[in-house]
This record gives C-alpha cells, structure tokens and sequence, in this order.
C-alpha cells in the first residue's frame, strides 16, 4: 500500500518496519514529528527524554542491552548529545543504533545553520541522508544493517526540506528482531584509557572498511545524461539538481563516508565535476584533498537553502523571478494570550537586560517588546546572567535570565546549582507554561504526562529549586502585571541566587476562552499604551484602536495597561 | 505538472488545505510532493506550502514565477507571493485582512490598494470572502476548506473527488461543518 506521507512520518515507519524497541528523542524542529509518530506504534517503546545527551545515552544502552534503538534531534540537538555519542563510536552497538539529526539550513526555526556532516566525520561513525519520504524510510532500515554488520552508530541525516515535505511512500510489515542479550565485555564495552585506545584501533579499520565498501554500495548510485557536466549531490539537492540541470549525477545516499574510487571514476565520464551542497562544503574538500579536481562552493555559497531556480541561475544565468512591490514583514509574533507577554513588557518597563533562551519566548527580542538581549543556546540564558554577575558587570543588579520549562529541565538547572554553589546572586524567570510549546506541545518532566499522554511522576520545579538550594523561590501569574512587576523588583534586588516561577498554561493548550475583549471608541484615548505589548490582538486602523474578535482570547492582560477603562470585558452571549 | 502555492498566515490552517489537495492527488493517482511548515515561523508568521502534483515530481519546491495557482489565505500575503505566479496563473485570494506586528506597532502601514498592485503585476486576482462564507457554513474556522473548495473548482477537479479528500483530512467529529464549508466554497464562482 502506498500513502503520502511527511518524511519525519516515514523514518518513524522505517524505524516500526525495522523492528525498533525503543525509542528516545527530545523535541526540536525539523525533527520533533518523527518522535511523535513512533509513540503510536505499541510495538516500540517511546519517550521523550529532558535533552539529547540523555535521549542518545537511552538509545547506547537499549542498544547494548541487545535492541534496535534510536534517538532523534534538531542540528544543535547533536552538540548536547555529543558526548555519549563519541564514545558509543569506541564501543560499538549490540543491536542497531540509529541516531537522527534534522539540520536546519536557512534557519527556518534555529539559531545556528550549523552542519551535522562534520559529526559523523568527526565521530568516525557512517552518515545517510535520503532525498524524499520512501528513500527515509528504505533508509532507516538500511542503517540498521549497517550498523549491526559494522558494528557502528548510524547517523542519519534529514534537512527541514526533506523532514518537512511529503511524497508517496511503500508500506511495508514490521519485521521483528531476535534480541541480543547483553554479554559481559570489559574490553568493548569500558571505556578507560587502556580499552579506548585498543578500540580506537578498531574505529580506524571500520571506517577503512567503510571508505572502502560505501563504493560498491547500492545507497549511491549514478544517474548519467549529458556528460559535459557531472554534479555530486545529495538529499533534497540532488532533486533541485535532477529539475535544474542536465548534468549527470552522482547521488550519494551514503554521505560519510564517500566513495572516492567512484566518484573518480564518475569525474573521468564528465567534462567537468561539479560539487552542489547546501552548507558546507564537506563533500568538496574531500574530493579535492584527494585529488579529485571539483568546483561548488566559489559559485553557490554556504548559506540557505538552495533551490531549482537558484540554481538555474548560478548555473546557466536564468533570471531569477523577484518580487516587485515592497510589502510589510510578518514575522512570527507570541500568540494573542501568550502568557509570556506580560512579563516582558514589565521587564522592558523596568529597563532590565534580560538574558534569553531557546523556545517561543525568543519572540520577546521582536518589536514592540524588543526585551531579550541576548540568546545562544538551551539553559545558556542563566549561565550567562551569572557570568555576567562575576564579571561585576554594571548591568548585573539590573538583569534577568529568562527560560521556559522545558528548557529549565533541559539544561538550565545545572546553571541554577553552579549559581548556587558559586555564590552568585543572579535572578532567572522560568517562564511555566506548563507545556514545551514552540515545537508543538511535547510533554515534558514538569507535565506530568509521558509522550504517549499516560499519567507519571511530576517534576516539582518549587522543590527542585529548593533541593538545590536556592534562597529565594517564588511563584507569580503570568498574567498579574503588578505582581510580576513588585516580584521582579524585590527579587532583583536580593544578593542570593533567586528564581521566580512565572506560571500560566500556554494558552494555545485551551480550546474554549470566555468572550473576546473590546474597546470603548467613547472612553478611548488613543494613548496607544495598549499597543506596547505587542498583542496580535489589538490593531491600530488608521489611528483607531480596535480588538480582533478572532484573535482575542480574554486574557486580560491589555486592560491592566489602559488608564482610561477603554478595554470592556466580553459578553457572554445569552 | 500542477503547482499550488498556499499562502497564509499562521494559524489558518494552511497546513490542511495542502494534505486535501495530496488527497486528491492520492486519489487521482498523481505523485505528489507537499513542502510544509513547521515550528516557529507558524506562530502568527508569513507561512507557505508548496504544493505539487504530476507524474513525476521532483523538487518539494516550486520556483518563483512557476506557480500555476496561488491560493491566498490573506490579502497582504497574496501580494507577498504574487511574483511565485506564472503570467497565465491564478491567483484566488481570502478577501480578509490580517494586520502583521509592524502594522500593529505604527511601523508600516497596511497597503490598502492590494488588489490594484497585484493587477499592476499583470495579474488577475479572484476575490473570495471566506470567511464570511465560512461564517454562513458554521465555523469561522473552515475558511481554509471553503478556499480549497474555492480553488479545487477553479481548477476543474471533480466536487466528488475533493470530498473524498476532505474526507480523509478532517476529524470525523469536524466533517459536517467542513463538508458544507466545502460545498459553499466549491460553488462559489
């Protein structure tokens, strides 16, 4: 049977058909669906983890514990889970182990377009990046197959054009996996100094092996047409290139290693060989550091995503069509109700610099609020509000961290004890919307619901934040604009470490909200103080104010801000 | 080779007006491919889909200037996206307009000759209040499966087919009101 289907729907298929057990990812566009699709299949054990480190460290063990596992995460998602995935290079799998990375070229949804190739290059450990739904699924499978038959991690590597986009895919039955019980094995599976050395050794062979049989290996292949250009190309590329050009091609499904022999081979069928790649050029040096005469980057850059017309253009000088009237931006902005909004508006009114993080709270930075000043990376806002308070900055008795739950307990708390323990006095707003919400509401540790939405143990953020001993805890409602204000004062003011737990439920978690808000034209001022909070909500049409009923959901927090009792209650309809 | 750019605001519900037309793809027994989007440029951002269907698609994107349908959730989107059309295309446009952030904040102003731009463009867009006959279906919410009706009667295919893969995209508990959002949507022109 063949069903159109997103290509993160068609890896968790692969990973069903391939017989995975278990399965933990942490959230992070392009990747998260691939996670949620897998919790529907009851034959594999799913979850989400509190980060990547912990989601690969889960999918090393269960792979050693003698079943196919896998983990999955956005491009940044790798540099967290680095570490464990270094040494499980060394250590090798029992069952399959599959690890899969979406990157993010152009940014749709990041901070960094960093290339996760280099990963797999640097990990010593076997890359596949497939170019639509079916090849993600065959994939998958075939990952695992490598992985057992070399005894390796697998990465595989998805871009958001490729996560993101459907095509038809083969359904195929679930094979089951005979497990393989876990044997005692020092040697293997210690990684102290006298067992790593000799198991590097072995990484080197295997990737000798590797090098050496990925040219052979049906996961590349040649497309020939005309011969007075030929491109090497993979994932969504290769399909810009298949539309754009005649050239022929070599299609790499295998991008680390890459088979040099054949692609000499290839080169010497061609006039002239040509590298096309978004990102880095990490199949370009390759090639030319062995000797293998190319050109790519010079003509098409490191940056974005390619596309078939950017390309026509690069290549045969074909205009590319361009918008002629200038039209005001739509950038992504915080939800009417967000509960978030409120609090930055206090902290810009209180001229705070406010340390940022990763999630939907970002969308503080933007206009009106404009009130992060910073963000780098999950849990980096309160490290950096602490480094800021060693380095007796000016602007440290007038700062904030600011962090969402999820992003807490992803990384944030080894920043709160390293705050405690180091005698800072540095204060962070956990933003509690009680949900991970920029990537589609995950549960999380603090949800008290497990990835398949059955009932678990609930983090208490209050007694954390105790138990690792911070002086000053103390809960707000998002939604109470004084009281954050005389929180944030208070708290700010304090020489202890202190948190303050902002809390309100994403609003986007409610279905039903009480009847939209409006403006009073009579009582109506024009002073424009509401518009400072940057409300979707609330537009100003030719000077005159007025409440979208479509985007209102009540939340109140504009009526705080109106002096003259413009902004009316809705009412029910009776 | 069929390519539909769908345009919008996050949060209309784009995301399903493209999954009908691979339906009727599916149904039809075209390859489809579908480019999406996801994460944070949906919340309340300018989104896009792209939309293709043929015998052999290859790209999930369709190039500017190689659309033969846009299907405009908003006015100011419509414009954002116009030059994506073909000179002999169609651009079918949601008569609703959604102020974006630098309007709201007094640092643009919302063009109010959008139609008149995107004629000056040699363009020919087909008005549709959708919302209003969403409104008259039931639910303000079924604007996108009026304009895909809309859109899916422009182009020709059948009434039954795009039931069908509505059908298969909608809650079974949401179908009612969908299904006459449709039909209101299907009989406009």
């Amino acid at each position: 049977m063949k069903r159109l289907m997103l290509t993160n729907e068609a890896v968790a298929r692969g990973a069903y058909e391939a017989g995975v057990k278990v399965v933990s990812s942490y959230p992070g566009t392009p990747s998260t669906e691939i996670t949620e699709f897998i919790s529907k299949y009851n034959e594999i054990y799913s979850e989400w983890a509190p980060n990547e480190k912990v989601a690969c460290e889960v999918a090393v063990g269960a792979s050693l514990a003698g079943v196919r596992s896998m983990c999955c995460m956005k491009h940044v998602g790798v540099n967290v889970a680095a570490d464990p995935l270094f040494t499980a290079a060394y250590t090798g799998v029992g069952r399959g182990m599959v690890l899969v990375v979406a990157d993010d070229p152009a940014m749709h949804s990041s901070q960094n377009e960093q290339d996760s190739r280099f990963y797999a290059r640097s990990a010593h450990v076997p890359m596949l990046e497939p170019a639509d739904s079916q090849e993600a699924k065959d994939f998958v499978k075939r990952a695992y197959e490598i992985s057992e038959e070399y005894d390796t991690p697998v990465m595989l590597r998805l871009t958001t054009r490729i996560a993101h986009s459907q095509s038809f895919v083969e359904l195929l039955d679930r094979q089951e996996v005979e497990k393989k019980e876990f044997s005692k094995d020092i040697a293997k599976y210690v990684m102290m100094p006298q067992f790593a050395r000799k198991r590097h050794v072995y990484v080197e062979q295997r990737e000798n092996k590797l090098a050496s049989d990925c040219n052979v290996s049906d996961l590349n292949r040649v497309e020939m047409r005309s011969t007075k250009l030929g491109i090497v190309c993979a994932g969504a590329v290769y399909q810009y290139v298949k539309e754009a050009t005649d050239a022929s091609i070599f299609k790499l499904g295998m991008v680390y290693p890459i088979p040099m022999d054949a692609i000499r081979e290839f080169a010497s069928k061609v006039d002239k060989l040509m590298v096309v790649e978004e990102l880095e050029p990490f199949f370009e040096n390759q090639l030319k550091a062995h000797g293998i005469a190319c050109s790519g980057k010079e003509l098409l850059g490191k940056q974005g995503e390619y596309s078939s017309a950017y390309l026509r253009n690069k290549l045969y000088g074909t205009e590319m069509v361009k918008a002629t009237t200038e039209v005001p931006m739509r950038p992504p902005v915080m939800c009417a109700g967000c509960p978030h909004r409120g609090v930055f508006y206090i902290l810009k009114k209180l001229g705070m610099v406010v340390s940022g993080d990763i999630g939907c709270y970002t969308l503080g930075a933007q206009a009106p609020l404009s009130a992060v000043d910073m963000c780098v990376c999950m849990g980096a806002s309160i490290g950096m509000a602490h480094g800021f308070d060693k380095a007796e900055s000016m602007h440290a008795r007038k700062m904030v961290a600011v962090i969402g739950d999820s992003t807490f307990i992803h990384s944030g708390i080894t920043n709160v004890i390293n705050a405690v323990y180091n005698q800072g006095t540095s204060t962070t707003i956990i933003l509690d919307n009680s949900i991970t919400g920029m990537t589609g509401h995950q549960q999380n540790p603090a949800t008290g619901k497990t990835l398949k939405g059955d009932p678990t143990a609930k983090l208490d953020l209050e007694a954390l934040l105790k138990a690792v001993g911070v002086p000053s805890v103390v809960v707000v409602d998002a939604y109470d604009l004084k009281e954050v204000e005389r929180v944030v004062k208070e708290e700010t003011a304090k020489e202890v470490v202190s948190v303050i737990i902002a809390r309100r439920p994403c609003i986007l978690l409610t279905k039903k909200y009480p009847p939209a808000f409006s403006i009073d034209s009579d009582k109506c001022k024009k002073c424009k103080a509401c518009l400072k909070i940057g409300c979707p909500a609330i537009e100003n049409i030719g000077g005159s104010i007025r409440i979208n009923k479509e985007l209102c959901v009540a939340c109140g927090v504009c009526k705080q801000l109106c002096k003259f009792d413009a902004i009316e209650e809705g009412k029910t309809n009776a | 080779m069929l390519n539909v750019l769908i345009v919008g605001v996050g949060g209309q519900g784009t995301l399903l007006a493209s999954r009908v037309l691979g339906a009727v793809a599916d149904i039809l027994g075209k390859d489809c491919k579908l480019s999406e989007v996801h994460g944070m440029s949906q919340r309340g951002g300018s989104v896009v889909t792209h939309v293709r269907i043929g015998d052999d698609v290859c790209a999930p994107l369709i190039s500017e200037g190689e659309a033969d349908y846009i299907l405009a959730f908003e006015k100011l989107e419509a414009l954002r996206w116009a030059h994506y059309l073909k000179d002999e295309g169609a651009l079918l446009v949601n008569d609703q307009e959604i102020m974006p952030m630098p309007v709201i904040t007094g640092a643009a102003d919302y063009p109010t000759d959008i139609y008149t731009k995107i004629k000056a463009q040699g363009k020919q867009p087909v008005v549709i209040n959708g919302l209003q006959i969403a409104c008259d279906a039931g639910t303000s919410k079924a604007v996108n499966v009026v304009m895909i009706g809309a859109l899916c009667s422009l182009i020709g295919i059948e009434y039954d087919t795009v039931l069908e893969a509505v059908r298969r995209c909608v809650p079974q508990k949401l179908l009612e009101v969908n299904e006459r959002a449709l039909n209101m949507g299907y009989k406009y022109r």
